[in-house]
Parts: C-alpha cells; structure tokens; sequence
C-alpha cells in the first residue's frame, strides 16, 4: 500500500472499523437479549464489554502502516485551519520568519557563490620556487622559455599562459584605454571560454610572424562596433600595433573576477623580454589535469622536468622547481565584509525565532485546557508533542517558502548595492544548494520556536490545568516567556554592539587624516603614444609636455607625475637597508617605493617635515636622491637625522649606481585608504624622482605613470579639458581610471560604510523585533494578571503602583538581557576584529549610547501593556471566569 | 473466575487468534466466544486487545478479511487465514509446544533435582 493509496482509503477503512465494531456490539447484544435481558440492558452491558470504543478504534488505527502519514496529514490540516483562524498571527509570524530566512538565505547564496564554491573549472596553478626565500617570498611568476619547455615535456598536465595588459585602443572612434589579456592559445580550450563570434587563438595559425590575430568581448564589440558582424576579420590598432580581430566572446563572459575586453596572443607576442629566462615580465600558468592524473603525480614530474631545467641553464634555474596547487578563485578581501554580514543575519533569525517562540507559546498556554483535556481523554503526550511540531513545521516552511522568494528578489539589489566590484558576482544564482540551506535553515527554525509549547506539555499536572481553568496566574510560563524575551534582547544587543563598534570604527576612520590634502586634486592614469614607447629622450619629452599642457589647463594650479597614487590600487615594493652590508633577503624590510616630479608634494598636500623634496636639478647625471616618510625615518634612523644620509635600496639603478641620498622627509600617506593603513604590515614609504629612472627602465615605467593635478575650481570641472588639452596631438594618447583624490579616499570607506548600512538595518531590525517581543510577552503576561491586578486594585493599589509592577517586571528581563548581550557582544566582537580591519569592538562610548537605546526601547514597549492593566476595572476583573 | 487480560504472554493472543481461524472463516465476535468457551472462560480476551490484534495480523498478512452476511443477515468482517498465516501458526504451535514442554520438565522437577 503506497502513501497515496492509504489517504484515499482513510475514509473507507474508518467506515469499515466502525461497522466491524457494531457488528460486534449488536451481536452481543442479541445474545445478551436471547439469555433474558431487555434490549435497552443488553446494549448497555454489550457497550462496557466492549470498553473505549473510541480507544479500541484507535488501538486498531495505531497498527496501520501509514498510520504516521495519515497523522502528519491530520496535523498539517490543523495546522493550516489554526493558521486561518488567527490571520493576524500568522501574518506576523510568516512575515518575521520571511524576512529573517529571506535575508539569511541572500547573504548564505553570496557567501557560498563568492567564497565557497570552487571555479567553475577545475584548474591548478603552477608557480616557480625556489629554494631559499626572499623579502617577496619564494614563489615567482613563470618565464616563458620555462613554461614552453615544461608544456611539450609535462604528460600530465595541458598548460596554459597569461599576463594581464592594458593599453591604447584605437581600432574605430576615439582612442580608449582598455584592459587584456596576453595569452596563449592552450588557454580558451582549458577554460572552455565561450566565443559568440569567430573563434579562439590556434597554435598553427597564429604563430610567431604571421599576422596579429586578436579576441575581443562582446561589450567592447558592443561599445566600439555597435555590434556589427563586419567586425570579425577587420584591424583594430592596440598599442601601435595593428591585430586582426579573429573573435569575439560571449556576453557576461569574464576572467577570474575581472572584465577582459581584449585578448591578444602571447605566442605572437614581439616583447624580448619575454625570451629571457633570468629578468622576465613573468606570466601566469594555468593548467588541466590530464583525465588519470592526480595533482600529486604533475607535482612529482615537475620537479623531474625541474631539476633537468635546473642542469641545462644554471645561471637562471639552479635551485628553482615548479609547485603545483589548485586553483583558487581571487575574491581579494570580501570574505571580511560577507562573512560579518552572514553572522548578522543569523542572528536576525534568531531573534525572529525567539518573537514567534514567544508567540507560540502563549498560544499554546491559552490551549492548555485544550491539551489536558485531550490527554485525559486517552491521546498520547508523544502524539500531541508530534502535533504541535507539526504546526511549527508548517509555519516554518511556509515562511520559509516566502523568505526564498523575498531572497531571489533580493539577491541582485544587493549584488548591485555592493560598493565596488564584487569578485564572481556573475556566479551568483539561487540553486538546491541554497534551497537545501533555507529548508535546512527553516525547519531548524521550526524546531526552536516549536519545542517551547511542547515542553510545555510536559511540564504541567494535567489536572491541576482543568481544575484552575483560566484563573490561572501563569506562574510557570512566566520564566520560560522571560527567558525568550531575555534572548531576544541579548541577541539585539549583540547586534547594535557590532553596528556601534562598526560605526564608531567607520567615524574614527573618516576623521583620520590621509596624510595629503585630498580637496580640488584630480588624477588620471596617462598613456603616452606607443609610437614612442622605445625612445627614450621623446618619452622624457612627451612626460614633459604632459605637465606642461595640464599647469596651462584652466583651473589648475600645479602638475605632477606619479607611478602609483595615494589610496588606489598598485604599489611597488622595494627592499631597503641602512649600513653597508645588506641583509639576508628574507629579513630585509620593505618600502612602498614611489617616483614622482618635483611638483608632487605641491599637488598632494603632503607636508615636508624636513630637508626638501626633489627639484629640477635630480636628473639622471646628478647623484641619485630619496625622500622618506616619517614611519621609514622612524624605523630605518630612529632618532637620528636621515638627512644626508644613505638608504641601500634592493632595486635597480641604485643596485649599480650606488645608494642614494636621503634629502627630505615628509608625512606618512595612509596610502592603503582610511581604512587599512594603520593596520598594514607596509606602511614605510620612499619616493625618488622620476627624472633618475634610469633610459633602459623609462618605456617600463612610462606605461605606469599618472597625472595629478590641484585645481583651484571644483576637480571634476577640468576632467573635459583634461581629457582633450593634457595629452598631446598624435591622437592615440588617453587619460583614463579619473578621479579625484576625494573619490578615492571615499572608496577607501565604501566598504566599511556599506557593512555599516547593512548592520544598522540588521541592528534596526533586530531593535524593532525585540521590542515586539517585549510587548508581545508582557501583554499576555499582564493579561494573565488581570484576576490579581483586579484584587490589587480593590486593595487600594493606585495605578502609578501598578504600572511600576508592570514595568519592574519587564526591566528585570532586560537588564538581564542586557547583561547576557553584553557578555555575547564582547565575543562576538573578537570575531568581528578579526574580519573588519581597525575595529574596537569593545568601546565605553559604544555601551554608553546603546545601553539607554535597548532600555528606552524596552520601556516603550512595556508601557501599553502596563497602562492597560493600570486601568483594568477591579469589579469586572474579580468577575471574570 | 481468573481473568487473563494483558497477562497473555506475549504473542499468545496472535498465537490464539490464528488457532481459532484455522477452523474456517469466522468473524472477531465470534473469536472472542469461542476462545472464551474452549478455554472454559479462563481466557477472555477484552475487545480492546482483539481488534487491533486481528487488524495488526491481517496488515501482516498472516489473515484476510471479507465481508459476508452471517447465519442472522448482517454483514460481518471474516477473518481466514492465508498460507503465510498457515505456516506461521504451525511454526508457533511447534515453538509453544518445545516451550510448555520444557516448562513443564522443570515445574515436574523433583525437589533435590535428581533423575
């Protein structure tokens, strides 16, 4: 008999049950009446033989095999006509358990899209090592002679090469800067890269000297083609150099997290630099594990392929082998935003179990009679504890059911509210593994809020619940009511700690200063013409035309050039020492090194502290000078003037040419943005002028540079003239990546000032929710009192008196909330400081503005029920019942 | 008169209901007075007990069930047995039989255990 087949037949077989039976009872009865009985005698006595009729009906219903499933059937049909008898409740209640799992499901689908969930293709990556360590570590970009003779000998492994690129495209409409991929033919075939037009790199046809085939996306084909198909097979010019555009990928495609807009080939690539095995650019290597092939194995015959590299060409491979690892998404640092949030949901979903826990439960109370009677009657307790679970079971899907939905309308706002780009959004969908998490997370929820009428069941004399009727004082719920409202408080608390701590931590942040004044300055990245790219004196030249074209634009007041700006993403770092003899590489210290023209300090506002920054007399022949921070002349000259003296740098030219001179300090630039700098372990700083960049280093460091400008109107004014005056005539020279220092220390603060938001709503929620609470318990509480009150009231008490009652009786709840909350909110603010850079979690001024808000509240929420029982009628109350 | 209700050891009853059906075709009332009869009222099994016996057996499969009229013209539910029933009342029957058997050697002991 399937399940099915046995709810059909429940109707049917209890027909045939109750005829069984009376056929019983009438036979008997006729035998009763045939040894003398009257009939009205014989039914009586046929009845008592017989017992419980009702019992014995359900004695031969408990040994149906689907008899479980006809009670679960029952159960949700009560369940669901309990609902509709009290809309209100259920409103409220399906409305706190949406938002609560539709939250909690949004944050777990970013969390397990974003942080859990492997590539969607199962790459490893392939780094070079050597043996000893340096100040950078002992894993290195590979060199591409390495990787071609370790592709055509590896049998393990198909292997495939990459370097990020950017630069000047000009193949129709003005020129734009944009950013690519250099890559090798092997690598659209490993990550199955889905072309909508044309077709990936082939080894055979585009090799070295044939023409430069190149792939664009379908937004740049969009943007720049208007998405005409004529595209494929015409010239589009990248970096001075003319490509033939072979095909286009399809939309939404992007690169482990980034957009790429071009690919070009690195097996065509004309760059000498990339032959050379010591000093190399240094590309990525990607692989597939060939079908039969473990990790374990590629490991074991790398090192082999290694070790014979290592014979062959000592000078660059000696004491270096390849490492094998799985290939693991980049998603930077979100994991410190979203996990905080994912906490913080949780929690809200706590709370919302606790409200309607408390809801359930007095419901439940009020049905105590109901349920005694019921257990007098002969039903099992397991049976009603089954029942009641099953009421809370409905609730918590239905809810739950609700809160998926609110979740797949949520998901895309918050991906589309994240502040900067959020790694994999495009990965993002709702699938089982998620709709496992909100059933899982909905009937856990069913369970907590569930199991406290049940125990109520347990707890009581069943007699005593007929006897005293509603008259009673409801002494025994009172603790467990005060136990939920006492967890929904310390929960809340928890929740406006973090929001205090985050926000507080947010304020300080805001307030720091960033070592610059970040007012009217404007920078932008700058590429100069490719054409002039290996001429050293005309990219002199053009860098000095740039300055001079910008100081002529309206509204500017200086100009500078500068490698990696205050706050955005790049840096160099460069090892440094102070005495003759350098350091072992792995102890060596770092610096954030940056070159910069005469003119930087004007333009960023950085305050000179001692000696002078770098003028027109730092050229290339002159002897070669720095310029320190304060937190490197702290750290490398402690206490001692560093001006005049020699800082040892680990970098070239001043490998060669010397140690340079110190000649300044300024003040430290928080240059990892508001946020991150005092906690960043590099924070020392060195600049050096740009006019020294060595002629062989100039084309390299041309194609980093940006410019500054301080303005003395609005920054955003000048983008235009900017954009049309600072670069030059040739018409393949762009400024991109513009934005005003105000902008980029804005952005250093986006994240923590979005996890705010989300905090304070959570928080917010969490407040609203309590509250509810608070009303919700005391107003059944005080109802429950309303005999006693009465009594109280004709005793004299005055209703300031009985208010006071009301109101102790609920304080005491929340300063034990409090207390509890307090005591979570410091853990749970260990935690946070470990994913939310520069967090105090435990402030007195935090507990000093969160203390009266929580109370405040709390008292709020008491004050209706406890008015209402300072105006109870004593007559009617002691006439109740 | 003794009563042995629940006293019954356990699995006696299904041991005593499949013996009383093995017969023929009989209903649950007639079950009752029967095995109230044969065991010279010493068993009375309470209604309570008998039916959802008799319902566990047939989920089980050891009986079947029809409804026919009786000898009076009303519709009753007759239980028979099937052949898995069958096989299990003899096995039961042997099992009961080696179990009285060998209670009754030791009740039969003479005092001092000797032969």
């Amino acid at each position: 008999m399937n399940w099915w087949q046995a709810l059909r037949r429940r109707k049917k077989n209890e027909e045939l049950l109750e005829k069984e039976l009376r056929f019983h009872l009438d036979q008997y009865a006729d035998d009763l009446i045939s040894r003398g009985h009257t009939p009205a005698d014989a039914r009586r006595l046929a009845r008592l033989a017989l017992g419980g009729h009702e019992q014995v009906k359900e004695g031969c219903r408990d040994v149906r095999p689907m008899r479980w499933l006809e009670d679960l059937f029952r159960d949700f049909c009560h369940a669901l006509r309990t609902l509709q008898q009290n809309p209100g409740f259920a409103a409220i209640a399906l409305l706190t358990l949406a938002l609560g799992t539709g939250a909690t499901t949004v944050m777990f689908t970013v969390v397990d899209n974003v942080l859990l969930r492997p590539l969607p293709y199962p790459e490893v990556n392939i780094q070079e090592q050597t043996q000893t360590a340096t100040q950078y570590g002992n894993l290195w970009a590979f060199a591409y002679p390495n990787f071609i003779d370790v592709k055509s000998e590896s049998r393990t492994l198909d292997m495939a090469a990459w370097r990020g690129i950017g630069g000047t495209f000009a193949g129709s409409g003005d020129p734009e800067y944009i950013r690519g991929l250099q890559a090798s033919s092997e690598l659209f075939s490993i990550l199955e890269v889905p072309f909508s037009q044309g077709r990936a790199f082939r080894p055979a046809v585009d090799q070295p000297g044939a023409p430069a085939a190149m792939i664009i996306s379908d937004s740049l084909w969009r943007r720049r083609y208007a998405s005409d198909s004529a595209a494929i097979g015409s010239v589009a010019v990248f970096e001075g150099t003319p490509y033939t555009i072979v095909g286009i990928t399809s939309p939404g495609f992007r690169f482990d997290g980034t957009d790429v807009e071009v690919f070009t080939s690195l097996d065509q690539s004309t760059d000498t630099r990339l032959k050379n095995r010591q000093a190399h650019p240094g590309i990525r290597v990607w692989a597939r594990l060939r079908p039969g092939a473990a990790m374990a194995d590629a490991q074991t015959e790398l090192e082999v392929i290694g070790r014979r590299l290592a014979a062959q060409y000592p000078n660059s491979n000696a004491e270096r082998t390849f490492l094998v690892q799985s290939l693991v998404p980049s998603v930077g640092t979100v994991g410190s935003t979203l996990w905080p949030l994912l906490g913080a949901v949780v929690l809200v979903l706590l709370i919302a179990c606790a409200n309607i826990a408390s809801l359930l439960l007095a419901r439940a109370v009020s049905h105590e009679r109901e349920l005694a009677m019921r257990i007098a009657l002969g039903a099992k307790r397991s049976r009603l504890v089954r029942q009641c679970l099953t009421e809370s079971g409905v609730l918590a899907i239905l809810g739950g059911a609700l809160g998926v939905g609110l979740a797949t309308l949520g998901i895309q706002p918050f991906v589309a509210l994240w502040p900067d780009n959020l790694p994999r959004a495009e990965e993002i969908h709702l699938d089982w593994r998620v709709l496992l998490f909100a059933l899982a997370a909905s009937l856990l929820s069913g369970v907590i809020f569930g199991l406290a009428p049940v125990m109520r069941t347990g707890a009581h004399a069943l007699e005593q619940s007929i006897r005293t009727g509603a008259r009673s004082i409801a002494g025994g719920t009172r603790r467990l009511h005060s136990a939920f409202v006492v967890s929904e408080i310390a929960l809340a608390v928890v929740l406006l700690f973090a929001a205090g701590a985050l926000g507080s931590t947010l304020l300080r942040n805001s307030l720091l200063d960033p070592g610059l004044n970040i007012r009217n300055v404007l920078v932008a990245r700058t590429a100069l013409s490719p054409a002039i790219r290996t001429n050293p004196a005309r990219l002199r030249a053009s860098w000095q035309n740039v300055l001079d074209r910008a100081r002529r634009v309206p509204g500017v007041e200086g100009a500078a050039l500068v490698d990696t700006v205050p706050m955005r993403a790049g840096n160099n770092r460069l090892g440094y020492w102070t005495t003759p003899e350098q350091p072992p590489l792995n102890q060596m210290p770092l610096a954030l090194a940056t070159t910069a023209t005469p003119d930087y300090l004007k333009v960023m506002g950085i305050p000179l502290q001692r000696g002078r920054f770098f003028d027109d007399q730092d050229r290339l022949e002159n002897e070669p000078v720095v310029v320190i921070d304060e937190v490197l002349a702290q750290r490398a000259f402690a206490g001692t003037d560093p001006v005049g003296k020699r800082l040892w740098i680990q970098a070239e030219p001043w490998m060669t040419v010397g140690p340079p001179k110190v000649v300044g300090v300024v003040g430290h630039v928080r240059h990892w943005g508001l946020a991150d700098d005092d906690q960043s372990d590099m924070r020392a700083q060195i600049y050096y002028p740009f006019a020294q960049i060595p002629d062989s280093m100039l084309s390299f460091f041309s194609t980093l540079m940006s410019v500054g400008v301080r303005t003395n109107i609005p920054p955003l004014d000048t983008v235009d003239s900017m954009r049309r005056d600072a670069v030059g005539t040739t018409g393949d020279e762009v400024l991109y990546e513009v934005r005003t220092m105000e902008q980029l220390a804005g952005e250093s603060l986006a994240r923590q000032r979005f996890l705010v938001l989300l905090f304070t709503i959570f928080a917010g929620m969490a407040l609203l929710l309590a509250c509810g609470g608070i009303y919700g318990v005391l107003a059944y509480l005080t109802n429950q009192r309303v005999p006693e009150i009465g009594v109280r009231m004709a005793l004299g008490a005055s209703a300031g008196q009985v208010i006071r009652m009301v109101l102790r009786q609920s304080m005491g709840m929340v300063l034990a909330g409090i207390t509890l909350g307090t005591v979570a909110a410091i853990a749970a603010g260990q935690l946070l400081e470990r994913f939310v850079a520069g967090v105090q979690a435990t402030e007195p001024l935090t507990f000093v503005a969160i203390l009266p808000l929580m109370v405040g509240a709390a008292l709020f929420a008491s004050f209706l029920p406890a008015r209402r029982a300072s105006r109870t009628d004593p007559l009617r109350a002691l006439r109740q019942d | 008169m003794t009563q042995i209700k629940s006293d019954l050891p356990q699995g006696t009853l299904d041991l005593l209901i499949l013996k009383t059906v093995a017969f023929g075709p009989v209903h649950g009332y007639a079950i009752a007075q029967r095995l109230q009869q044969v065991s010279r009222d010493v068993v009375q099994v309470p209604q309570g007990s008998l039916y959802p016996a008799l319902h566990r057996l047939e989920n089980r499969g050891l009986l079947a069930a029809e409804w026919r009229e009786n000898e009076t013209g009303r519709e009753a539910k007759f239980y028979r047995l099937t052949r898995t029933g069958k096989k299990q009342l003899e096995t039961e029957t042997a099992n009961w039989e080696r179990l009285s058997e060998a209670v009754h050697l030791v009740l039969g002991m003479s005092e001092g255990g000797g032969q």
